[in-house]
């Protein structure tokens, strides 16, 4: 039988709010367990939730990005469980009345063709903190520093047919979260959580089939893997005659596979109702107005204009401009080094990605920032050094925070475009290789290259090239 | 001077007449003597007390003109007092002692008070006889062998034995109405939102208002006026401006026009306390009050709907109690779900555990737009029929509870009686209305407390209503005679 995949994503971005969503506690990632944790993250008695606007602000804008509805009149609820890195007893969330509603994001794929995801929904709520179980021997501690962390729960629409889409789906959600700047999208940290929903079906059925929910995936990679196997594991459930159980499984990255958490039946019944202790949100129009002037330009619309602006081709536009602090730092060093949009292109997307690749960095933790990428552009354009020679210079960049032109100057490698210096370096060449001389005159131009070679060794690789060339070809003749 | 009422005081302390540290001497003795036979207290303050109480006298001297400069108070043990216990009448927070306070404790401090104590109640508020307190129950001063009324039992004890002149309750249901109606008091629960949750043991989050008791209107103005106000940390705080309710006391009641529910006046309510509020009505017109009937239709609903809402909101707000940060844990926990229940079992009370178990089953997937849901378009509806009441009348008058105090045990053993006493306090609740209750007779020694409800933030108006009445009678000067 040929099956049909069906995936629908639920995306926890973590807001970049300074403060906690109901609290002044700070949200900083990596500080000393509970040392950013008071009394209404602990949960104490009497103490009570305060919203911070900050993040309704985020969940506005980012539907704005995704032309989502926005709740004008949205309402946290309660959903009550025990455990011990929820010190409430309940988290705040949002149930019937989400912030952010039905929604659309176009998802390039692979092959260029362009699919439309839908959103269900996204709302606000706050994060627990963590049970730390290697701390104690025997004990489980628990850390609330995360707890009351805000997060944007993104839930989408179940319309991607393969891990690929899925992928694709989330990196763009990333880019989304990221260009508009309310989440840094760090997934080592948690800070941008996948759980999928997959589930399979006949080709050509209407109805889903029961769909397991994967946790515990935090990067693409892991979450296209774990799509994967959960959809080979259902697949070989149903063929050898069994049934799929609804339940939440966790992916084991070790072992690349997925394992089962919890069923349904033990599922929690949440009891939601709304938190009394929170007033709804209400948003009004000129917010809206107000933080629609203050959206950035979104990747799609930015795309568009590195083509016609810039006469990129799509595909380094696309680059480019797939997360926002590589388009501000092309657009960046474009604005500020002189050079062409091609050369800073080509220069972006080769040596510097492969150099960042190489080292496992983010562009926002470059060594050289746009600042100094700048310099080096510059010094291309205007001819004081080769592209070969920058490649080296960027080299010395990388490890030290002098600039472009103090390295050329502490390494001598200025291009030499003194006509009488480069005369003399010709000169000398042809009166040590004679022989060759003979050989070129009498109808071997094989041989410039030879000379061009000789020359450049001896200006130790800072002869302007076009300049040589031109001289030498004249000295040649005799 | 411990007849004195808080005005009188602040006279007092400013001409010199006695001082802050001789006032809170003599409460500390008083309680001394009678706390063991009234059990009004959880803890008494007094070492903290006495250097508050000579920081006043010194602050008195320099001509500090702090509203309540040297007068002592209590709080119900539900307020947050920093690095003193604060166990809201349960096990569970036996030996809790918060790092904050509540901001009612806060805002009063900055007025000057003296705190004597934590007052007796019910465990978690959840009560109206005081016979919930993990702590042991409260004495009623007029008939030790009577209840209190609760849930702020312990506060209305030591209001009317003269413990202290005044104190610090919250009225979910009628908590502070109706102790005060039992014990011949005078106390308000404010408009919702009026005063600040922030630090106040939650027991039903929509419901809970902190408002004064003491032994008079003018007093509960005089601490309003301390505790209302916006607060930024209860997103629930309403931020309108707050009256001077000490202001305004003394204004004429000419053309005040009283609705009387008609649904308050069946043969429900005994016939003896009938009779204490047609004199009070007789009184009232005399100070130029006219009286209309008024329907309130959905009355009735009111006590159903509300033991849906407040056990949901506080199955919830319970939930935090669960033995891994604060409060009680029990023995030996063998795993995360014995340390759970046996926590929780060992350390809530009886009436705490019911309502936790009837707020999380009206919650529960399936029942919640039968219970919930319903007790929410109730609640509106109550809300709607004191609306209309309000487009023809100033406020409502009417009994605080159906009866006077009972005698200690008698309705332990029945919740749903226990629950009906609260009859004619919670509908304000459920509304969001203020209320309050002053006395206005006795029945066989024991006091009658007669109600006005108001509109949304008419508190001064009630208060000068009550008090006008005080100043036409004497029913509130009256002390319990073991304890005058």
């Amino acid at each position: 039988m040929q099956w049909e995949t069906v995936i629908g994503l639920e995306i926890h971005a973590q807001l970049a709010t300074r403060s906690k969503i109901f609290s002044a506690s700070s949200t900083q990632f990596g500080a000393e367990v509970n040392s950013q944790a008071n009394a209404v993250d602990l949960g104490m008695p009497g103490v009570l939730p305060v919203l911070n606007i900050e993040a309704v602000h985020m969940a506005i804008k980012f539907a704005l990005a995704t032309n989502a509805e926005i709740g004008k009149r949205s309402v946290f609820a309660r959903k009550n469980y025990f455990y011990p890195d929820l010190p409430k007893g309940y988290q705040i969330s949002q149930m019937a009345l989400p912030i952010v509603g039905q929604g659309t994001v176009e998802v390039t794929l692979d092959d260029g063709v362009v699919k439309t995801v839908g959103l269900t929904r996204a709302h606000l709520e706050e994060d627990a903190g963590k049970s730390v179980h290697d701390l104690f021997h025997g004990q489980t501690g628990v850390d609330l520093n995360r707890a009351g962390t805000p997060l944007l729960e993104i839930v989408s629409e179940p319309d991607m047919r393969s891990a690929r889409e899925a992928v694709a789906y989330a990196r763009k959600i990333h880019s989304i979260v990221r260009y508009i700047d309310i989440c840094d999208g760090n997934m080592q940290e948690g800070s941008f959580r996948c759980d999928a929903n997959v589930s399979v079906r006949p080709v050509g059925t209407e109805t889903l089939g029961t769909r397991a929910e994967i946790k515990n995936v935090n990067s693409f990679r892991f979450l296209e893997r774990a799509i994967n196997f959960e959809v080979e594991r259902q697949i070989d459930v149903l063929e050898s005659g069994g049934t799929v159980v609804q339940e939440t499984r966790l992916y084991d990255a070790d072992n690349d596979e997925t394992r089962s958490m919890r069923s349904k039946e033990e599922a929690n019944d949440y009891r939601y109702f709304p938190d009394p202790d929170l007033l709804p949100v209400v948003v009004e129009d000129s917010l809206i107005e107000e933080l629609s002037q203050s959206m950035p330009e979104l990747p799609e619309a930015r795309c568009g204009r590195f083509v016609s602006e810039f006469q990129l081709s799509e595909y380094d536009a696309g680059v480019l401009t797939a997360d926002r602090a590589t388009a501000d730092y092309f657009e960046s060093v474009l604005a500020t080094s002189g050079a062409s949009a091609k050369l800073v292109s080509s220069w972006i997307g080769g040596e510097l990605f492969s150099r960042l690749n190489k080292d496992g960095l983010e562009l926002p933790e470059s060594p050289v920032t746009a600042d100094r990428f700048s310099g080096l552009m510059s010094r291309i354009h205007d001819n004081t050094i080769s592209g070969k020679i920058a490649k080296q210079i960027l080299d010395h960049m990388w490890g030290s925070d002098a600039d472009v032109d103090a390295i050329i100057d502490r390494e001598g490698l200025r291009q030499i475009s003194d006509s009488s210096e480069i005369e003399k370096m010709i000169d000398d060449v042809i009166e040590a290789n004679p022989s060759q001389l003979a050989e070129y005159r009498q109808g071997k131009e094989k041989l410039l290259a030879y000379f061009v070679g000789q020359v450049m060794k001896a200006s130790r690789g800072k002869a302007n090239p076009g300049q040589l060339n031109e001289m030498l070809r004249e000295k040649l003749k005799g | 001077m411990h007849k004195d009422t808080i005005a009188q005081m602040r006279q007092n302390l400013k001409s010199g007449a006695y001082s802050s540290v001789e006032l809170c001497e003599t409460f500390l003795q008083r309680i001394e003597s009678s706390n063991p036979a009234l059990n009004a207290f959880i803890s008494v303050m007094g070492e903290s007390a006495m250097d508050q109480a000579r920081a006043a006298d010194k602050r008195l001297a320099s001509g500090d003109n702090a509203a309540l400069l040297g007068v002592p108070i209590a709080h119900k043990d539900i307020f947050c007092t920093e690095g003193v216990r604060t166990s809201c009448g349960s096990r569970m927070l036996e030996n809790f002692a918060p790092p904050y306070n509540a901001t009612v404790v806060s805002k009063l401090d900055a007025a000057g008070v003296v705190c004597l104590g934590k007052t007796n109640m019910d465990e978690f508020a959840m009560g109206s006889s005081n016979e919930n307190s993990y702590f042991g129950p409260v004495a009623n001063p007029w008939n030790t062998a009577h209840v209190p009324g609760g849930s702020s039992g312990g506060s209305a004890a030591a209001v009317a034995a003269r413990l202290v002149p005044g104190c610090t309750g919250t009225d979910t249901g009628g908590s502070i109405r109706q102790p005060a109606a039992f014990c011949g008091i005078t106390g308000i629960k404010p408009t919702y939102g009026r005063v600040s949750r922030y630090g106040m043991i939650a027991f039903a989050s929509s419901l809970d208002q902190a408002g004064p008791m003491a032994t008079s209107a003018e007093d509960c103005a005089l601490m309003l006026d301390a505790m209302a106000g916006f607060d930024e940390r209860d997103s629930t705080s309403i931020d309108e401006p707050v009256d001077d309710y000490s202001v305004g006391l003394d204004k004429p009641l000419d053309g005040l026009k009283i609705g009387l529910p008609k649904q308050y006046f069946t043969q429900d309510l005994a016939a003896p306390i009938a009779a204490s509020l047609q004199a009070a009505i007789a009184e009232y017109e005399k100070l130029g009050v006219t009286f209309v009937d008024i329907e309130l239709k959905n009355q009735h609903l009111a006590v159903p709907a509300y033991y849906v809402v407040a056990p949901a909101e506080c199955s919830s707000n319970l939930s935090r109690f669960d033995g891994v940060r604060y409060g009680y844990r029990c023995e030996d926990p063998v795993d995360l779900e014995d340390l759970y229940k046996r926590s929780r079992g060992e350390g809530f009370g009886r009436e705490v555990k019911r309502r936790i178990l009837i707020g999380t089953y009206a919650l529960s997937a399936g029942y919640y737009d039968a219970y919930y849901i319903k007790a929410q378009k109730i609640r509106n509806l109550i809300s709607q029929d004191f609306t209309d009441a309000f487009k023809e009348v100033d406020m409502i008058l009417g009994p605080t509870t159906p009866t006077p105090a009972f005698s200690l045990g008698e309705k332990t053993s029945d919740p749903v009686a226990m629950y009906l006493n609260d009859i004619y306090t919670i509908p304000a609740n459920l509304a969001g209305l203020p209320g309050i209750s002053l006395p206005c007779g006795t029945i066989d020694g024991l006091p009658v407390g007669l109600q006005l409800v108001g509109n949304y933030f008419s508190e001064q108006r009630l208060l000068n209503a009550a008090h006008r009445f005080q100043q036409a009678t004497d029913w509130h000067r009256q002390v319990p005679a073991d304890f005058a």
